[in-house]
């Protein structure tokens, strides 16, 4: 059986680490990666205190629940009030939207169930035939795929989907154009790469200067695509070079990508904390309407809240404010009673804040 | 979310296979791995796999990080 553990092998933190402190030679840096995976692995086994000071080490927006708009949750909300069911994955039921949560309908009564996958959200449908099924469908790239598997099967009459999935790249650029940000580097997100592959970043590395690696999640992983960062901003270079070789090919999974095209169109979305962001979110094609939440159901105006007051989540998930800034973090808002998104789930940076015992 | 878990296909049948997570067995769709093969690793996010994993790559890494460690440990002397 391949073992993974040697990825988490101390005596090569140590080398890493040194040469990260050579290649860096006291400069200030900022590294920014853009997936709450790579955040839940930075915190949990303390990167941060393997590296010089120089060195800042920043969460964006990697989060989907955290970036997912209020509007599709308070979509969701409407329907089952209406006494449809909904089924989405766990952090989504937990996530506060203007006024209510899913995970707090629930506790008034509505059919709300959580599901590990798209095709278990197929089975309550195929269970329910009395019923109309809604799979809340947030994600990247990663998780996209796995929708689309299913819309293509053709699902039952009774199973609609109400997407709140993003494409990663658009963000990014959409980060270097922002107010108070900077970056060096970017470490881009390794499961999200799977399916897009390297050469997707390509022309923002080339754009913007800034050199993009894909990494993968165990310590060393990150540990190793920062190395690579620093040297590309040793030698001059800005390019998107790929750390998680081992599972991550340059062109990514053309598979994937066909499955993609053939099931979603790309469309501006609703980003939460980032606003509409051209290109960024898919949609089920014409030809799937029947399956697709926003077309089959008719919503009022919705008059959607992102940030509640005082949250600053919006800041958090650009990496331009820490989340020990807001007055709320740790006291109206913890991980049992999340007031803002990026307490909710694993990858939440403020929940893993509050988690961790490295910071 | 996205997090994804490697395992070892053990068999395929049609869109199915049934993966070995270090001793924990699962059916995972295989939809988009085509000509995947028993024996393969892949890896696994929300019960579809999307990738096949290759220990030959992890190898060249470790190679790599070999190499340094050996480089640094002459620096000291
Ligand atoms: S601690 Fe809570 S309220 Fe404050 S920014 Fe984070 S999620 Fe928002």
């Amino acid at each position: 059986m391949f073992n993974q553990n040697e990825f988490r092998n101390a005596k090569y933190a140590k080398v890493l680490s040194n040469e990260i402190c050579r290649l860096n030679d006291g400069r200030q840096t900022r590294i920014v990666h853009v997936c709450g995976t790579h955040e839940h692995t930075i915190s949990h086994s303390g990167i941060r205190s393997l590296l010089p000071r120089e060195i800042d080490l920043v969460a964006g927006p990697g989060c989907p629940v955290c970036v997912s708009a209020a509007e599709d949750i308070d979509m969701a909300i409407e329907l089952v009030r209406k006494g449809h069911i909904i089924v989405s994955f766990g952090d989504m039921i937990r996530v506060p939207s203007t006024s209510s949560s899913l995970g707090k309908e629930r506790v008034r009564g509505g059919d709300i169930r959580v599901v590990y996958g798209p095709n278990e959200a197929i089975e309550v449908a195929r269970k329910n035939p009395d019923k109309e099924i809604v799979f809340v469908g947030v994600g990247f790239e990663t998780t996209a795929p796995a929708m689309a598997v299913e819309l293509l099967k053709g699902p039952p009459e009774n199973f609609s989907i109400l997407t709140s999935l993003k494409l990663v790249p658009p963000a990014m650029e959409i980060l270097m154009n922002q107010d108070g940000f900077s970056v060096d580097g970017f470490i881009t997100p390794g499961h999200v790469s799977v399916i897009i592959g390297t050469n997707a970043y390509g022309s923002i590395a080339e754009k913007y200067k800034v050199p993009c690696v894909a990494a993968g999640f165990e310590p060393l992983d990150v540990l190793e695509s920062i190395r690579m960062i620093l040297l590309q901003i040793e030698e001059g270079r800005a390019e998107s070079e790929n750390e998680y070789t081992r599972v991550v090919r340059p062109e990514g999974n053309l598979a994937a990508q066909k499955v993609l095209e053939d099931t979603f169109r790309i469309d501006a979305a609703p980003w939460r904390g980032l606003g509409v962001i051209a290109h960024s979110g898919y949609f089920p094609r014409a030809e799937l309407a029947a399956h697709d939440a926003r077309e089959k159901f008719e919503f009022p105006p919705l008059d959607s809240v992102d940030i509640l007051p005082g949250c600053i989540c919006h800041k958090v998930v650009i990496g331009i404010a820490d989340p020990m800034e807001c007055p709320l973090f740790g006291k109206r808002c913890v991980p049992e009673n999340p007031y803002g998104p990026c307490m909710v789930g694993y990858e939440g940076t403020c929940r893993i804040r509050h988690e961790s015992k490295f910071d | 979310m996205c997090l994804a878990v490697p395992g070892l296909v053990e068999s395929i049948e049609d869109d199915y296979a049934d993966v070995d997570f270090g001793g924990v067995r699962k059916k995972v769709c295989v939809t988009l791995l085509p000509g995947l093969e028993v024996g393969e690793y892949v890896i696994v996010h929300t019960g579809y796999a999307i990738e096949r994993m290759k220990p030959e790559e992890a190898k060249k890494t470790l190679a790599l990080w070999d190499e340094m460690a050996e480089m640094a440990a002459k620096m000291e002397k």
